[in-house]
């Protein structure tokens, strides 16, 4: 069973590191970062708030781009060139092809997001000629990102199990768009009543609450990250795309693969 | 045991926006494939091979009626690692090597880590790939991509193989190749199901049959029978310069191929046609009795009402 799901998440990742198109986002990321120092030079006094925020930035929003573009293909190309016919004819599950299938992509998106995080250190180094000791607070906004990432792959990978890639990809990115304003969703639930209040508490709490991920501007002013934000925000991305993932697989386990 | 069982399989899909009317796919389908056959499932385009191949496959699920391979089901993980499936127009991922695929798929079939380089080899080969294994899939043509998905359901040495068109796209040469190679496999001993609508391919390979149309079996024959069964008429045979009018009442058929005169007749009337050839000094070269052909029986089967067996 782990060497199939292996097999399958190592392929998957794999093909994704050799599209061309995969490079061009991260190009496009690198550059945008280095962008930053030019942006950070007529900033006088905040060159280092301008060069946290635009790259960290950067790298969630191409992340984000990425993970839904691979995302609703993971399942939908697979069928369009019968590939999933060839591999579910072995003795393979289908709920080992999706977390095959996922754990091949956040394993691309880890290693992009490396990339550009190693542009986006060294444009920083650029900026200050060394690091400082707040800079570590980046590492975590940086996981905060990978921890997105991972969400917003989940929830591309139970859009693609049932649905065609077009809307697969206005789901995900309007899911994105509503979770980056989770905490304003859930506080505007909260000034409402009767039916319109549990709708919306409702939608708050199935909609991913990304805007817990986003610590940006916190760590761009070199306030620290705590360690029980780390850990909630691990379990609640953990527990939120686990659940996702698990929806993915029994949609998939019942569709019929015309 | 058999290789193939079918009884009463059938599936039916909801179709339209609300999903409330129906389309019935495969009629209630009941099948028996003993090992080391070849089968061929004929039908026209959109008769239901696909599906019937697909529910075989466990990528669809049946209505009603149920299937095994290998006297298991379906799903069971022991029969899959024994089945090897090459759909219709094959496409791979574009990014890696053929030979990078079958290794993929070798190890998905649980193939030993030891021999999986071996087999690969030895596939690659015998599709006549072996000096492009390391090329990407995407720089292969529709005939490459044929022979590698042949190879890819071959790489685990399955003992029942299950072939979509496997000659779709393929020119001459290549139709040549796939048809050796399923003559080899039979040579084997593994099973080969293969769906077509090419005929001249099922005559060629099948020892049985099976014609659908319409989600429908209108027939299972015997290749070898088929063969042996005469249709009452004979063909005569003759070199003349001219066309014989009486010729042309007598028999069913009077056409010139090349240097020759073709008449097809009923056997009553095959002395009277040899009679008019001497008397019209024609040379006369043979008389054959005609047998009924598999493109006879397909087309014959097709009007017929439903028969399961």
């Amino acid at each position: 069973m782990i060497g199939r799901i292996r097999c399958i998440a190592f392929n998957t990742f794999r093909e994704a590191v050799r599209d061309r198109v995969l490079y061009n986002l991260i190009v496009f990321a690198l550059l945008l970062i280095g962008s930053s120092l030019v942006l950070g030079q007529i900033s006088i006094g905040i060159e280092k708030i301008v060069l946290v925020n635009l790259g960290l930035t950067a790298i969630s929003i191409f992340g984000v781009v990425i993970a839904i573009f691979i995302g609703i293909g993971l399942v939908s190309k697979e069928i369009d060139k019968k590939t999933l016919y060839t591999v579910l004819a072995r003795p393979v599950k289908r709920w080992e092809f999706i977390v095959g299938k996922f754990a091949g992509l956040i394993g691309t998106l880890s290693v992009n997001a490396g990339l550009m995080a190693l542009g986006f250190f060294a444009a920083l180094l650029f900026e200050q000629h060394k690091f400082e000791q707040t800079d570590v607070y980046l590492l975590a906004a940086l996981y905060f990102i990978l921890l997105e990432f991972v969400i917003v792959t989940a929830v591309a990978v139970l859009f693609s199990s049932f649905s065609t890639p077009l809307f697969s990809t206005i789901f995900s990115f309007a899911l994105f768009a509503v979770g980056t304003f989770g905490d304003d969703l859930r506080g505007f639930a909260a000034t409402t009543h009767g039916l319109t209040k549990f709708a919306l508490t409702a939608a708050a709490y199935l909609v991913p609450n990304l805007s817990t991920f986003n610590v940006i501007s916190l760590v761009a002013h070199d306030q620290p990250v705590m360690g029980r934000l780390i850990a909630l925000n691990t379990l609640y991305a953990v527990c939120y795309s686990t659940l996702v993932v698990t929806g993915a697989v029994l949609i998939f386990e019942r569709r019929n693969l015309k | 045991m058999f290789a193939i069982e079918t009884v009463a399989l059938e599936k039916t899909y909801s179709v339209g926006f609300w999903r409330k009317a129906t389309r019935r796919a495969l009629k209630p389908l009941t099948l028996a494939v003993p090992e080391h056959e070849v089968f061929g499932f004929l039908g026209p385009n959109g008769a239901g091979k696909t599906t019937t191949l697909k529910l075989l496959m466990g990528l669809i699920f049946p209505t009603a009626g149920t299937a095994k391979l290998l006297g298991k089901s379906v799903d069971d993980p022991q029969v899959k690692a024994q089945i090897g499936y090459s759909p219709e127009q094959p496409y791979f991922y574009d990014y890696l090597t053929a030979h990078e695929l079958l290794r993929y798929y070798a190890q998905l079939s649980e193939v030993p880590a030891k021999i999986q380089e071996m087999r690969i080899a030895a596939v690659l080969e015998r599709v006549g790939l072996k000096d492009i294994g390391k090329l990407q899939l995407r720089k292969f043509s529709k005939g490459m991509l044929q022979r590698v998905s042949i190879a890819q359901a071959i790489v685990h040495d399955p003992r029942l193989v299950f072939l979509d068109e496997p000659m779709s796209g393929l020119d001459p040469m290549g139709r040549r190749e796939v048809r050796d190679l399923i003559q080899a496999l039979k040579g084997e001993g593994k099973t080969i199901f293969f769906s077509t609508h090419i005929l001249s391919d099922a005559e060629t390979l099948c020892d049985r049959v099976a014609v659908i149309d319409k989600g429908e079996l209108k027939g299972i024959g015997s290749i070898a029978e088929l063969k042996s069964r005469e249709t009452g008429q004979s063909e005569v045979l003759w070199q003349g310069s001219e066309r014989l009018a009486e010729m042309d009442a007598l028999a069913l058929q009077v056409y010139r191929s090349a240097e020759y005169w073709r008449a097809v007749v009923e056997d009553v009337n095959v002395y009277p046609a040899i009679d008019l050839v001497r008397k019209n000094n024609g040379r006369l070269i043979s008389v054959t009795p005609t047998r009924e052909t598999l493109e006879d029986y397909f087309f014959d089967r097709l009007s017929a009402p439903e028969v399961t067996r």
